[in-house]
């Protein structure tokens, strides 16, 4: 059914920065086409704060908050970037907000259950991430997850005063469009439930693996494997790649132009997962039994892996074997020997 | 005599609280409070190494390049590697790109719109101001376009940015070819007409020829240059007096940065009264007097440091340690790493008025100026077909430091590996030395230091003065404390 000329309700937004890094904001910045302004712009959204762009912050901020609580000044979209720090034991002390000796973890909550849709930006704020990694010591969790497991700080039941689930847009960092992209969507009404996945991510970003539109995909197709860095073979076998297992459209919407880790010349370490930042092997090897990677392919049968992988092992082109242990490209592809149909 | 608590400082990067002791108009005593703890030297203990170039580089979103390459300047040295000519340049590359790029988003994004505040409005400049709006004033608006084409040069060798995982200790992981370098090339050039157009209204290669202070002020009064963003910032800056804010320690550390062959572009060193000397990295040593941390019995060396929570920990202030040079208080940024390696304007703005709130943005401006024709340089200094990524076995047992100059200045990791693991790791960043608190001797960090004699307004409970002064340092608070 076509849609109508759509129709934009202005929003305010309140972006909060709890335990992270502020790259998600930094990434964010890089938005092109449209520009980061542009696309609030597009999206009527009125900022209400930011704390890498707003002018004013001191007393004001304090004020703001007040006022947002006291509901006398509507919030339609709350942001909230990094994960939140409820230690030491309980107390919150890790990350007290400047100038208020108010923990964070209760500001989110209290602007949580003011706001119409609360988001997740980035995997710290949804599900504890790098901040959480180890043995947490900082007490860390997402605003609905904590790791893989649904709680957090709001509790696996919480609903925004829209109805739906805290949204997470996971990534470590986001990818900018992914960001303005459900902003937008939001403006138009046009973000459900159905259209979050079981981890409360959108699905425009998730329902793809990282490895569709992988540009190593005949290396992995005849299993011609890079042994180190910087080599242009597939790095699922050694290199610790879980491209095949992470959801992400990485490697069909690109990064800064034309990035992405792949591209870039390392593996995709997973950080669009709840649970990322914590794993039980080192991120640049792959784990394997009986000389077959632990981690298969997303729907994948193991038998069915096994067998189809022996069969394209015996029959890698040379070129393809060549260049995978390579830096550049040593042999070019030559003629196909199909014969067309006449 | 009153106390003013300032905070949270927008525009910075991370939480940054300061304490103000006020009295006549003016602060007596700063006391800075990072007041995010979050943990990094307790998470990678017991991970294999190479897992640092994965965790290193998410300490900071905002310089989290720098953060990578002294990861993978720690690693080689524990591996016995030297990067290939290539990857080196590709690493230098990628480094400078962040670090051009934060300086612009520094001036364009945290630190103009500081003039466009209300409390500026009875000035005769202010409408002029306007143009530097936050969050989506003009200036912002044609700024942001062209950070994120530059960017592309991420995109393009580096995967993305923040958080790439190319930089490896033996180099980079995207080797390039002709046309790659080609492509670069056009990045950068993009990135130049911006900055000669809008930026400086003159050449690069004019404005990093500038010499002294007399030349400077010859230079903002030209027709372009007068009518640029940074001829503007000086017009600004010279009727507010920003020269007489901000004083520093006047001890200046730069590690050194951007070497190939062993021979880095910005000199490394120490800068103090015209003088430079050799900077030995053995006198730093953090002090945990004034931080809610374990009393580690004194200061001590980053590579037998100790970063374990004490929230209790009596007279503390900060979650901050307090890094000093044999025993000093040092400054460190872009302004440090130019009067070490000899920049001849810079050197003359220090002699003739110490460190202050106008000098710190000038030398960010001069490193862009120096840094970009720079980075046209390296890209077709590297060889297609030649190596860009070396390799070699991790050691099951070493010692190490990974010694870089971020955008912010001296960044130091320190690593130790046992029985094929990190057994401790000890991250010193710029801003932990410029937003230290105080010593076990009670002196006071870099910026409390600053801070001091800023004028306070009848009824300001946020300083303007305070804001110049403390962006002027462009601190990375997430980084600061990690």
């Amino acid at each position: 059914m076509p849609l109508d000329m759509p129709v934009r309700e202005t929003q305010t937004l309140l972006w909060l920065q709890s335990g992270g890094c502020g790259g998600c904001t930094m990434s964010l910045l890089g938005a092109e086409a449209p520009d980061l302004f542009s696309a609030l712009d597009l999206a009527r959204i009125g900022v209400l704060s930011h704390p890498s762009l707003s002018a004013p912050g001191g007393a004001g901020l304090g004020d703001l908050l007040c006022r947002i609580q006291a509901r006398e000044q509507p919030l339609d979209i709350l942001c909230v970037e990094g994960a939140v720090l409820r230690g030491p034991r309980g107390s919150g002390r890790f990350h007290i907000m400047a100038g208020s000796e108010t923990p964070m973890a209760r500001i989110v909550a209290e602007m949580a259950r003011a706001a119409r849709h609360v988001i997740a930006i980035g995997s710290c704020a949804a599900y504890g991430g790098i901040t959480a990694a180890r043995d947490n010591v900082t007490e860390a969790c997402g605003l609905a997850f904590e790791g893989r497991e649904p709680g957090g700080l709001l509790g696996a039941g919480f609903r925004s005063r829209s109805g739906l689930p805290v949204i997470n847009i996971a990534g470590c960092p986001v990818h900018p469009a992914w960001v303005t992209e459900t902003l937008d969507l939001l403006s138009l009404g046009q973000l459900g439930v159905q259209d979050l996945d079981e981890s409360g991510r959108p699905r425009f970003f998730t329902e793809h693996l990282v490895h569709h539109g992988c540009p190593r995909n005949e290396y992995y197709e005849y299993k011609a494997a890079a042994h180190e860095p910087g080599q242009l073979g597939c790095l699922m076998e050694n290199l610790g790649c879980i491209g095949t297992q992470a959801h992400g459209d990485c490697n069909i919407r690109p990064w800064n132009g034309e990035g992405s880790c792949i591209r870039g010349g390392y593996p995709c370490i997973g950080c669009t997962e709840p649970g990322f930042g914590e794993r039980d092997y080192p991120y640049l090897e792959t784990p394997k039994r009986g000389g077959i990677p632990l981690g298969l392919p997303a729907d994948m049968p193991k038998a069915w892996f096994v067998a189809l992988a022996a069969l394209a092992k015996a029959a890698t082109p040379e070129r393809l074997r060549r260049n995978a242990q390579a830096e550049t490209i040593s042999r070019a592809p030559g003629a196909g020997s199909g014969k067309q149909k006449k | 005599m009153s106390r003013l608590v300032v905070g949270p400082f927008n525009r910075v990067e991370g939480d940054l609280e300061i304490k103000l002791d006020v009295a006549d108009g003016a602060v007596t005593a700063a006391y800075v409070n990072s007041p995010l703890y979050r943990g990094f030297e307790q998470i990678l203990p017991g991970k294999a190494p190479a897992d640092a170039l994965v965790y290193a580089p998410r300490i900071c979103g905002i310089c989290s390049v720098s953060q990578s390459l002294a990861a993978a300047n720690a690693l080689a040295l524990a591996q016995g590697l030297t990067p290939p000519e290539n990857g080196a340049h590709l690493q230098n590359l990628i480094l400078a790109a962040e670090t051009v790029a934060d300086h612009l988003t520094h001036f364009y994004m945290f630190f103009m719109p500081d003039f466009a505040q209300g409390v500026y409005a009875g000035e005769p400049w202010h409408e002029q101001a306007a143009r530097f709006r936050a969050m989506g004033g003009p200036a912002q608006r044609e700024f942001i376009p062209a950070r994120a084409a530059f960017l592309h040069i991420m995109g393009l060798v580096a995967g993305h940015w923040p958080h790439t995982l190319s930089l490896q200790p033996g180099g980079a992981a995207r080797a390039i070819g002709r046309p790659e370098q080609a492509r670069l090339s056009g990045i950068v050039t993009g990135l130049r007409r911006f900055l000669e157009g809008t930026l400086f209204g003159d050449s690069l290669e004019s404005v990093a020829a500038l010499s002294n202070a007399g030349a400077l002020a010859a230079w903002a009064g030209t027709e372009a240059p007068r009518q640029s963003d940074s001829g503007r910032f000086l017009a600004f800056s010279e009727a507010l007096g920003l020269e007489a804010l901000g004083h520093g320690p006047d001890l200046f550390l730069s590690y050194g940065a951007y070497a190939q062959s062993g021979v880095p572009a910005f000199a490394r060193g120490v800068y103090r009264a015209g003088t430079v000397s050799a900077l030995d990295a053995s006198a730093i040593a953090e002090d945990h007097a004034s931080s809610w941390l374990i009393r580690a019995g004194g200061p001590r060396e980053p590579s037998r440091g100790l970063t374990v929570p004490d929230a209790d920990a009596p007279d503390a202030y900060s979650w901050c340690k307090a890094p000093r040079l044999g025993g000093a208080v040092a400054e460190t940024g872009a302004l440090a790493r130019q009067l070490v390696d000899g920049h001849p304007l810079v050197r003359d703005l220090a002699a003739s008025g110490r460190a202050n709130a106008r000098s710190r943005v000038i030398a960010r401006l001069i490193e862009v100026a120096r840094l970009v024709p720079l980075m046209e340089r390296w890209i077709w200094e590297m060889r297609p077909g030649e190596p860009f990524c070396l390799h070699a076995a991790m050691p099951d047992e070493a010692r190490a430091e990974g010694l870089v100059e971020a955008a912010r200045g001296s960044l130091g990791h320190w690593l130790e590996i046992r029985k094929g693991r990190i057994f401790n790791y000890q991250i010193v960043a710029p801003t932990t030395w410029n937003f230290s608190p105080r010593d076990g001797a009670g002196q006071p960090g870099a910026c409390e230091q600053a801070l001091v004699g800023a004028a306070v307004r009848k009824g300001e409970t946020s300083p303007i003065a305070v804001q110049h002064i403390v962006r002027s340092f462009d601190p990375c608070m997430v980084c600061t404390v990690h």
